[in-house]
């Protein structure tokens, strides 16, 4: 009896492994062939032409140097920035730490356009700060460009770096530091000989974030990048410039990207497999309250970092409020601009929502199963599963997106244009973190509580379900809402999938701040802002901490 | 160089709660000196104040003539051995070995010889390019002692170091400690919770309970003469009776259940009076006669043979319980239920006062009388 259970029961988690891949050559791997197809497949010939118009022309090679250089000194930024950050965070009491954490993450997740064109405002060619700045003689660079990118893009994406660092910080046992100090290494050589090394799997970790952030990037660039182009901002463009379903320059462009962004990844990973040891803590270390001019300048440098970056978004609720006369801002305030949001593109509130949930609840039922499956019934089957499912980390999300539309253009699969394209979409970009995660809750909870589940007579489904699944409920939940977050402020992908009917409230602020209709796109970006906010408010709420994790 | 440690009314505060008061405490120069006392007693504590870990909020610290009270942990040249190890995960045990070197001012030569050294004299040569992760905690155990070694410290501070090990590698590893310490001279101060492993080790003991300690005393006399009824219990295992002390002809006497008297020749003069007292009696120092002889009558409850001894659980007549040891015999175990009559090995036992807080036997020799001025 018990045998015939037994062999039962494997078969169905040999089933889901048979659906998970098929869903994965559909949404994956057929679009991904369909795409190199296109790049070499010309009038049913093979040709390379649009591998060799784009290396045939410095405008678009130049292009790969500019992005890489914008990528890289994007990481350093971010790097130098957040990690003291997080030590100051771990290491000592600063005031009023709650906000600023929030403050910090808030700045992670709004889409890097919205500070572009915030910083533009601020800092531009007439910015209000350019005016101040030059009233008391102070001439500030031009933003514009290089510059303006790499100023846009650490401020955003140095949170991940924050983020990532507390939580390498939290499993550095106490003892180890005082082990240090105790064999005469402190202070600032204890920071660089023992805290950087010990967190350096993390820092790598960290940085191929930031720089795959960095690197896929194109709503930025495109609003503050002026002549500087960037690699994205030419997939973008050759798309856009093709028509008539030949897409072969803009496959090709995008088969270049994939072959960037996977050699970045394997040299990620060398470095971190050259870097690999574990650590946990059995005694965390504890907030010290620093002293003197020390703990002024700790507090100086955390609060100045975290109200720079946070300053666009205070603009941007701010000029929300502005009066408009057309698209301009003239004095006084007004409601205007959210009248004009709410009743032009109507559906992007209740858009971003619906694809946003079904999006949502979708990932985190195929994250959790995968995740079982490559924890608990690792066979060949899975592990070309786990591999699958982290290639849409390396891929560019405006890459993605071309993928999708050249796949999902023709009957039987005619999608483009629908929410579900979008929905397939979002699954894609965020399952790989939401995996990651939910793996990491499994391989917490030991193999020895479902054993003993079954041995008192559960099966092996009862067993997951009301065992397995409520133990990694909390985690499974707060992973969630973070990926809901990611899930509203999504562009790259969107913006090359959506229609009039299925625009989101992310991609409203786009279109209007391409429009330059400011204010209504203030109003938008605010609406998203809200939404957010009370995300991280429930989820702070659910995890009963004041602690975000990625 | 080993230094001589003086503390002076230390006084450790969290807050409003105070979790050690006014303690005074010397510990010769190249001394093993243990701290032990069951979790929560102030131990660790104390042994981060001298590391300088904790803050300390009153008293004075020495080592030698120096007070270290404010010293930054990193110039009180001490080794230390955390209760995990605190072996730095990314780093070879190699250069785990080589860490505090490195941060002297030595010349690459002597960082490595040094090294050298301390990998032999811990047996862990042949692991020096491993990776802490592939370690057995034993070899760890044996990094972390070559790590805090190697800077030649002062003083040697070890935190509970052997309860992460398994019992059989713990009884190896306390022996290693020893041997080293032997070698070296080295002043140490070592934590635990085992009083066993306390004995092993240790040339003195302190014990402590609630942040104060109790006795300060070599193994043998804290075993043999505790101070008071808590050492005892905390010590080994010991039977408590509740008594009564009688004299007559110049002689002490206390009552054992069923009105059995006993004389105690061992008493001190001025405690010989007729008071209530409680008894202290370890298993071993029952035995059972043979059958009409003169002694305490018991019934065996129950009867666990653990090999070289037996261990009997009885009862006396007013139906209090206690358990006793007996060296095995080749023939039988005694059955539950059978009525024995027990012989008490009276020179051995321990009468303390009613409320359990002064030994009323000659020969407990406390060091800590010498700070409370009290006989």
């Amino acid at each position: 009896m018990m045998t015939y259970a037994y062999s039962k029961k494997r078969d169905v988690w040999k089933l889901i492994s048979a659906l998970v891949l098929a869903l994965y050559a559909l949404i994956l791997v057929y679009p991904l062939g369909r795409l190199l197809k296109e790049a070499v497949i010309s009038d049913g010939k093979f040709s390379l032409d649009g591998f060799k118009t784009f290396f045939s022309q410095s405008y678009y090679v130049g292009s790969i140097g500019n992005s890489l250089k914008v990528s890289f000194a994007t990481t350093l930024v971010s790097l130098v920035i957040g990690i003291p950050l997080a030590y100051f965070y771990q290491m000592y009491e600063i005031k009023g730490k709650s906000l600023l954490q929030v403050l910090i993450i808030l700045c992670s997740m709004s889409a890097p356009f919205i500070g572009a064109y915030s910083w533009i405002v601020l800092l531009g060619r007439s910015g209000i700060f350019t005016k101040v700045l030059e009233g008391i003689g102070i001439h500030v660079g031009s933003i514009y460009g290089f510059n303006g990118i790499l100023l846009v893009l650490s401020l955003q994406l140095f949170p991940l770096v924050f983020l990532y660092l507390c939580g390498a910080l939290k499993n550095v046992d106490n003892s180890l530091l005082e082990a240090s100090v105790n064999m005469g290494c402190s202070g600032a050589k204890m920071f660089f000989t023992v805290v950087i090394p010990l967190c350096m799997p993390t820092i790598i970790a960290s940085s191929l974030l930031v720089f795959m952030r960095a690197f896929a990037d194109f709503g930025t660039p495109l609003l503050i990048g002026e002549g500087y182009k960037t690699f994205p901002v030419i997939i973008y463009d050759a798309y856009f410039a093709e028509t008539g379903g030949n897409h072969m320059f803009g496959a090709a462009v995008s088969i270049i990207g994939i072959v960037i962004t996977a050699g970045i990844f394997l040299l990620q990973n060398w470095l971190g497999n050259r870097h690999h040891f574990t650590m946990n803590a059995l005694h965390p270390i504890e907030r010290k309250k620093a002293h003197g001019l020390k703990n002024v300048l700790i507090h100086i440098y955390s609060w100045f970092v975290v109200c720079l970056s946070f300053m666009p978004q205070v603009y941007v609720i701010y000029s929300s409020f502005q009066k408009t006369s057309g698209k301009l801002f003239v004095k006084g305030y007004s409601l205007d601009s959210y009248r004009f949001a709410f009743t032009h593109l109507r559906k992007a509130i209740p858009n971003t929502f619906m694809i946003g949930i079904a999006a949502l609840a979708i990932v985190v039922i195929l994250a959790i199963l995968i995740a079982y499956l490559v924890v608990r019934r690792s066979n060949t089957a899975n592990k070309v599963i786990d591999t699958l499912s982290m290639i849409p980390y390396i891929i560019p999300g405006s890459v993605i997106g071309i993928a999708l539309v050249l796949s999902f253009s023709k009957r039987p699969l005619l999608l483009s244009g629908t929410a579900a394209i979008m929905v397939i979409a979002l699954i894609i970009r965020r399952i790989p973190y939401t995996i990651r995660s939910s793996v990491a809750v499994l391989q917490q909870i030991p193999l020895t509580i479902e054993e003993a589940a079954i041995s008192l007579g559960a099966s092996k489904m009862k067993t997951f379900f009301k065992i397995t699944v409520p133990m990694m409920g909390n985690g499974i939940i707060s992973g969630a809402i973070l990926s809901w977050v990611t899930i509203i402020t999504e562009l790259s992908t969107a913006v090359i999938l959506y229609n009039a009917n299925t625009i989101t409230l992310t991609l409203a602020v786009y279109t209007y701040v391409s429009r330059g209709s400011y204010g209504v796109a203030a109003a938008y970006a605010t609406i998203l802002t809200v939404t957010t906010i009370l995300s991280l408010l429930i989820y702070m709420k659910v995890t009963g901490n004041k602690e975000v994790s990625l | 160089m080993s230094v001589d440690i003086k503390i002076r009314n230390a006084v450790k505060k969290y807050g409003e709660s105070i979790i050690i008061n006014n303690l005074s405490l010397d510990i010769k120069e190249g001394e093993f000196f243990t701290l032990l006392g069951p979790s929560g007693c102030g131990k660790t504590t104390l042994l981060r104040m001298i590391a300088g870990f904790n803050s300390i909020e009153g008293g004075d610290f020495f080592f030698n003539s120096v007070r270290i009270n404010d010293m930054d942990p990193v110039k009180r040249n001490i080794g230390m051995v955390f209760q995990n190890y605190a072996i730095f995960p990314n780093l070879t045990v190699e250069k785990n070995v080589a860490f505090g070197l490195k941060n002297r001012k030595l010349s690459k030569e002597e960082v490595v010889s040094k090294t050298d050294q301390f990998l032999k004299l811990m047996k862990i040569e042949e692991y020096r390019t491993r990776m802490p992760e592939r370690l057995s905690g034993g070899q760890q155990q044996r990094v972390a002692l070559a790590r805090a070694l190697a800077v030649t410290p002062d003083v040697l501070l070890m935190d509970e170091p052997l309860s992460n090990l398994d019992a059989k590698l713990r009884v190896e590893m306390r022996t290693v400690i020893k041997e080293i310490q032997n070698k070296i001279g080295i002043t140490t101060v070592y934590v635990t919770h085992d009083q066993e492993e306390a004995m092993a080790v240790s040339d003195r003991i302190a014990v402590m309970n609630n942040g104060v300690i109790q006795q300060i005393g070599i193994p043998k006399v804290l075993y043999q003469r505790p101070a008071n009824l808590f050492v005892a219990s905390f010590i080994g295992r010991t039977n408590l009776l509740k008594s009564r002390m009688e004299v007559s002809g110049g002689k002490a006497f206390v009552i054992l259940p069923g009105e059995h008297r006993l004389q105690v020749d061992t008493m001190k003069e001025e405690e010989m009076k007729p008071q209530d007292v409680v008894l202290s009696i370890r298993p071993e120092e029952l035995y059972v006669k043979p059958e009409g002889e003169d002694g305490v009558t018991a019934y065996v409850d129950d009867a666990v043979f653990l090999g070289l001894n037996t261990h009997y659980f009885i009862h006396f007549e007013n139906s209090e319980k206690a358990e006793i040891i007996q060296e095995s015999q080749i023939d039988s175990i005694i059955k539950k239920g059978t009525k024995i009559c027990l012989g008490v090995k009276t020179q051995k036992i321990n009468v303390f006062d009613v409320e359990g807080k002064r030994n009323l036997v000659k020969g407990v020799v406390n060091d800590l009388d010498a700070y409370n001025g009290a006989s």
